[in-house]
């Protein structure tokens, strides 16, 4: 299925949150085609929970809206403006670097490997993009960063270097420092895979908080099947470079349509 | 307040400028500049007063005296060594970033000039710098500065392709995260990617360094003063060669060893940093 059920408004709510819309969008790595003529779209403030077999794209299309690949073809809207594109008289025209940088504003990204800046400081690794991107003066940007640190539980670790600290506090903090610049949309990329499991709960509970905020569409890919169905207003489950069906977390677990998504989470399920 | 933080009561860390061991470090660089600058003689007198044992057996006395004299050409080296490779790591940087470039007509012109003069010998460099300044009325140096400039440029491009290791080196993630925080390029570069690719490029520089300073007698071409034109002119003046040639070698002995030892340390140290 691929048309979606409800008409969704792209623009931004009355919390700020940004929405998305994907058309037609493809990405293929050599002769592997990962995105396949994909529509998706994700309404402001929706919590979007991406689930799939590993290697069938889901990666992927968080990392084409965070511009980190670049589709093949296909449009791609943040918060109602186009990413990748420009408008050109009627039509529209590959955009500008300039332009990509302007919407990416909107957006930030948390990684499977944290990729914190390993000689900074825990606090420096927030204040960085606050400083030198949206011009806050370091005052501002550390008082902000003290904040943030503090409601991940890190405010003691501000002095840190991340090779002092769990990949648990080391995940907290590079979500503290995609939160520091406030962004519209959220991409959550497997955050808690790289995780020993006992450190699981510190991080999905800070993922709790921010879903709660509500100030902040959230996209994520996981395989906390449980986080899921507690957090997610729609589960996607994806596969071969498609959506095989999607709805709220609780149809989607307990009565799968699709028999590939019965075989996934079957397979997810004997863990 | 409800929050359990007080902004004051975590000190943030000093800024690298202010730091002791940096300062330190620092302020010794400038000190060292400022002396190969100006306490340098760059005269290409070397005379002796003693005259040698006539039965051409090794006078050591001869050897003895003239130290001063192998000690002024050593540092004419090593002023030209320090100033040509001043300039390498700065354009080694320049043309790592142009061939980087994601411009190809950039890039490629950069590559080919990087090929090129990695692989013509720096002697003939050195003879076709010299003879191609000697043409410009507007710029006319010293000898020990053509010698610089040559030096300079020979070990930009053995430098550059350590800093492109250096850069290759940095996890894929730091890029990817920077783009996710929307850095702006200089940004990226100077605050992400250069901090870490610098201290992997640290030993390599060290090594270049090193052979850079052994590469610095070639200025005998170019007429640059320096420890060989010492020994040439005693074997000129004096019709002995031995003992000057061997002084020669204590004085490369004397100054490379504490820069061999300092490679060697910045790597057991960054090997340390890193784990």
């Amino acid at each position: 299925m691929s048309a979606p059920d409800t008409t969704p408004y792209t623009g931004t709510n009355g919390n700020g949150a940004a929405g998305v819309r994907m058309r037609g969008v493809n990405k293929a790595f050599g002769t592997n085609t990962v995105l396949r003529e994909l529509d998706l779209d994700v309404d402001p403030g929706e919590r979007v929970v991406i689930i799939g077999p590993s290697g069938s794209g889901k990666t992927t299309i968080l990392r084409v809206i965070m511009t980190l690949e670049r589709p093949d073809s296909g449009t791609i809207e943040v918060g109602g403006r186009q990413l990748y594109h420009q408008p050109a008289g009627d039509g529209l025209k590959p955009a500008s670097e300039k332009h990509i940088r302007s919407v990416r504003s909107d957006i930030g990204m948390v990684f499977q490997h944290f990729n914190l800046f390993p000689h900074m400081t825990a606090l420096e690794n927030i204040m960085l993009a606050p400083v030198k991107v949206h011009g806050q003066s370091k005052e501002e940007a550390r008082t902000n960063a003290f904040e943030l640190l503090d409601k991940v539980g890190l405010a003691h670790a501000a002095n840190q270097t991340p090779g002092q600290l769990s990949g648990g506090q080391k995940q907290r903090v590079a979500i503290a420092r995609s939160l520091a610049t406030k962004p519209k949309i959220m991409l959550f990329d497997e955050v808690t895979s790289a995780l020993d499991p006992e450190l699981v709960g510190e991080v999905l509970n800070v993922l709790r908080d921010i879903a709660e905020e509500g100030k902040t569409t959230m996209m994520l890919v996981t395989h906390e099947m449980g986080f899921a169905r507690e957090v997610a207003d729609r589960l996607v489950m994806f596969d071969h470079g498609q959506v095989l069906e999607s709805g709220p977390p609780a149809d989607v677990l307990d009565n799968p349509r699709e028999a590939r998504t019965q075989e996934f989470l079957g397979a997810v399920r004997e863990h | 307040m409800t929050t359990a933080f007080d902004a004051n009561q975590v000190q943030p860390p000093k800024p690298w400028y202010r730091r002791g061991d940096v300062l330190t470090v620092l302020i010794a660089f400038a000190l060292g500049y400022a002396f190969l600058l100006f306490g340098v003689d760059e005269s290409t007198r070397f005379r002796t007063r003693l005259n040698p044992d006539p039965d051409l057996t090794f006078d050591w006395m001869y050897f003895w005296h003239m130290v001063p004299l192998m000690w002024r050409g050593l540092l004419a080296t090593v002023k030209a060594t320090v100033y040509g490779f001043t300039i390498a790591i700065f354009l080694g940087l320049v043309f790592a970033l142009l061939r980087r470039s994601k411009l190809r007509p950039v890039s490629w012109p950069t590559a080919f000039v990087i090929e090129f003069i990695r692989s013509t010998p720096i002697l003939v460099q050195l003879y076709f710098l010299h003879a191609l300044i000697r043409t410009w009325d507007w710029y006319s140096p010293a000898t020990i500065t053509i010698l610089a400039i040559g030096l300079g440029i020979h070990y930009a491009t053995y430098c550059s392709e350590a800093y492109r290791a250096g850069i290759n080196s940095v996890d894929k993630g730091q890029w990817e995260a920077s783009t996710a925080l929307n850095l702006g390029p200089v940004s990226k570069w100077t605050k992400v990617i250069l901090p870490q690719a610098i201290p992997n490029v640290l030993p390599a520089l060290g090594n270049y360094l090193v052979a850079a300073m052994k590469d610095a007698p070639l200025g005998i071409a170019v007429n640059a003063t320096g420890i060989l034109f010492f020994a040439n002119a005693i074997r000129g003046g004096d019709f002995r060669a031995v003992e000057p040639y061997m002084l020669m070698g204590v004085g490369f002995l004397i100054a490379s060893l504490p820069a061999a030892w300092l490679v060697r340390r910045l790597e057991r140290k960054i090997t340390y940093e890193r784990t």
